[in-house]
């Protein structure tokens, strides 16, 4: 993960303890391996992923598109299409990594008791913590890449920025996989995971995937800029529209910060679920 | 490997030629330089719970090492230690010469593990669990795949390779979990509860398989709460009680040492029982043990002491004379019955 050498500087301490439980990393490639080998039965689950955010992009993208027309954005007017498609792969973004490290992890944790077998061989907390992480970047990829290529296709990349999609979706997932894992960590039953929807719906619905910033009062305007996907958002569309500035920086941090406290997290309560 | 610590716990200086007698008069007191794991006060905590009371043991290359005792002993909880999936809290603990909280991972890999519930992954099929399990012990699929069909084989699973985990029996899974713990071709093989929740035929089959382990040379520890398992698997074991051991020693050596040769055991009519008792007393016995509804009676000779009671007018329901199990090594040790719990 090429974002990594970023939190450790910022954060030493919880990286520190995330890596006493852990052979280095390398056992987590064994547990992705595992998941690649599960996953090829159940092909139409992953290809579900890629779907949504496409219908979402016909619906809304293409078919409220008409009506709106054009949006502001930075001054210049764009085609709500172009608009909208960028922060529909920072959702999918979100919503890829949430699915696979709260529901499926929650399912390994508490009913496939995959972990405690995992945890009798040479693997450490570390390592799941690592390889669950690094499975949902894997999956998250495909569907980024496969959603740039629509993109591509449909004509709404503006700019040769949009390169740096990928890895920028790739950040959103390990942002949200990293939260979402240790979220999952705490929760008790199936109905806890109404939390998990009652914060990524109505952060899908108001962190400007639909319409700029400026629609909002201001204090409401600080409020959508703390949330962790409006960083996504706002990174992404700045690549896709060409408009580029240190203060994308930022939002790059933040996510990277996040990811690396949710991994740092999630370890150590594996350790402490687990390991007793 | 001849001595996993290095060197040996000699004493150094002039040798104290009483002390040295003193310390050789109980075996147990010398440390065994071959001892794969060496426990001395080894502790386990839950908060104000001790699940596991200071206990000592060694287990000794190529042996059979059995933990009996009721649900709630400590068993599992000093399994899950020597496995390296759970801090000891106290005492002193070595496996294979290697410290389980800073070194875990390299001795997991030599350890293979039969937890108490099955942990198979139900979304692989047979072949493919003993691969990925493989895989995380960092073996190269083509060595995977050879020890695979030798494994199957071993389990009687051959025929079920590609098949989901989820539609085999109980004990076919246990089977699977057995072959799937050799994957790594262990050192140690730990066993909690192998055969708990079979039906006796699907027991039986297991007993044989790890038997068949035992005999090529496979260093074997178990917990159990069935007394005929123990009896049949372990070359030595402790009865473990409350976190504690109680007694260790091989089957036979428990049951000379803790109860006597014959049991003769009597029913009583409810009205009766309590009267019966106390008439029992004439007869002579080592002990009497009177339970909710039978009364045993140890004794040298059960005929014997069946005429004795005959003789006193006593008509039971039922009686029996058998010999001595490790049911009643238990009985004696802790005054309950093992699956008492």
């Amino acid at each position: 993960m090429s974002e990594q050498p970023l939190p450790l500087r910022i954060l030493p301490a919880p990286l520190l303890l995330a890596r006493r439980g852990s052979l280095g990393g390398r056992g987590s490639a064994h547990l992705i391996e595992r998941h690649a080998r599960a996953y090829r039965r159940t092909w139409l689950v992953l290809a579900s992923g890629f779907v949504e955010p496409l219908f979402y992009l016909l619906s809304i993208g293409v078919g409220i598109g008409e009506l709106v027309g054009k949006v502001k954005f930075d001054g210049q007017p764009v085609g709500f299409t172009s608009f909208v498609a960028p922060a529909l792969l920072a959702t999918s973004a979100m919503n890829g990594a949430i699915f696979d490290s709260t529901y499926n992890i929650f399912f390994r944790l508490k009913y496939a008791k995959l972990y405690d077998a995992v945890l009798a061989t040479p693997l450490g907390a570390g390592d799941v913590a690592l390889g669950e992480i690094g499975w949902a970047l894997i999956r998250g990829g495909l569907y980024a890449c496969a959603f740039m290529v629509v993109m591509l296709a449909m004509g709404l990349v503006h700019s040769a920025w949009a390169a740096l999609a990928i890895p920028v979706a790739l950040l959103i997932g390990f942002a949200f996989a990293g939260a979402g894992m240790a979220a999952t960590t705490f929760i008790r039953s199936w109905q806890d995971f109404e939390y998990v929807t009652l914060t990524t719906l109505p952060m899908f619905l108001f962190s400007t995937t639909f319409y700029p910033l400026s629609v909002y009062p201001r204090p409401i305007q600080l409020v959508v800029d703390c949330t962790p996907l409006y960083q996504g958002i706002a990174l992404l569309r700045g690549l896709s529209l060409g408009v580029v500035g240190p203060g994308l920086l930022w939002h790059v941090l933040y996510l990277a910060v996040m990811g690396a406290a949710g991994l740092a997290v999630a370890s150590r309560r594996i350790s402490r679920l687990l390991l007793r | 490997m001849g001595c996993p610590l290095g060197v040996p716990n000699y004493p150094a200086g002039p040798v104290n030629h009483f002390e040295l007698s003193q310390a050789l008069g109980k075996v147990t007191d010398v440390p065994d330089p071959d001892a794969l794991i060496r426990a001395s006060g080894l502790t386990k905590r839950f908060g104000q719970f001790t699940a596991v009371d200071g206990i000592d043991f060694e287990l000794r290359r190529g042996e059979a090492f059995g933990f009996l005792g009721p649900n709630g002993a400590g068993k599992s909880s000093t399994m899950r230690m020597i496995g390296c999936v759970s801090p000891p809290t106290g005492g002193e603990l070595t496996i294979l010469g290697l410290d389980p909280v800073t070194q875990g991972a390299a001795i997991r890999a030599r350890l293979g593990v039969v937890p108490q519930e099955d942990t198979l992954d139900v979304e692989l099929t047979v072949r493919e669990n003993l691969l990925v399990y493989g895989r995380y012990f960092g073996l190269s699929r083509q060595v995977i795949a050879e020890r695979t069909a030798r494994l199957l084989e071993f389990v009687q699973l051959s025929e079920r390779a590609n098949d989901h985990v989820e539609p085999l029996s109980g004990g076919m899974k246990r089977r699977l979990t057995i072959a799937r713990s050799l994957i790594n071709e262990p050192e140690i093989l730990i066993l909690d509860e192998p055969t708990t929740g079979l039906d006796p035929q699907a027991r039986h089959v297991v007993w044989d398989r790890l038997f068949r382990l035992k005999q090529q040379g496979v260093t074997l520890i178990l917990t159990t709460h069935y007394m005929d398992e123990a009896e049949q698997l372990c070359d030595r074991l402790v009865v473990m009680d409350g976190g504690k051991i109680a007694a260790e020693g091989s089957p036979r050596e428990l049951i000379d040492t803790y109860s006597s040769r014959e049991v003769l055991e009597l029913r009583f009519s409810t009205f009766e029982h309590d009267q019966a008792v106390e008439k029992l007393t004439a007869v002579p016995a080592d002990r009497i043990e009177v339970l909710a509804d039978r009364v045993l009676l140890y004794v040298d000779d059960g005929d014997a002491a069946m005429a004795g009671v005959r003789g006193l007018a006593l008509e039971p329901l039922t009686s029996l004379v058998r010999r001595s199990t490790l049911e009643d090594v238990f009985l004696r040790l802790t005054g309950r019955r093992l699956e008492d719990g």
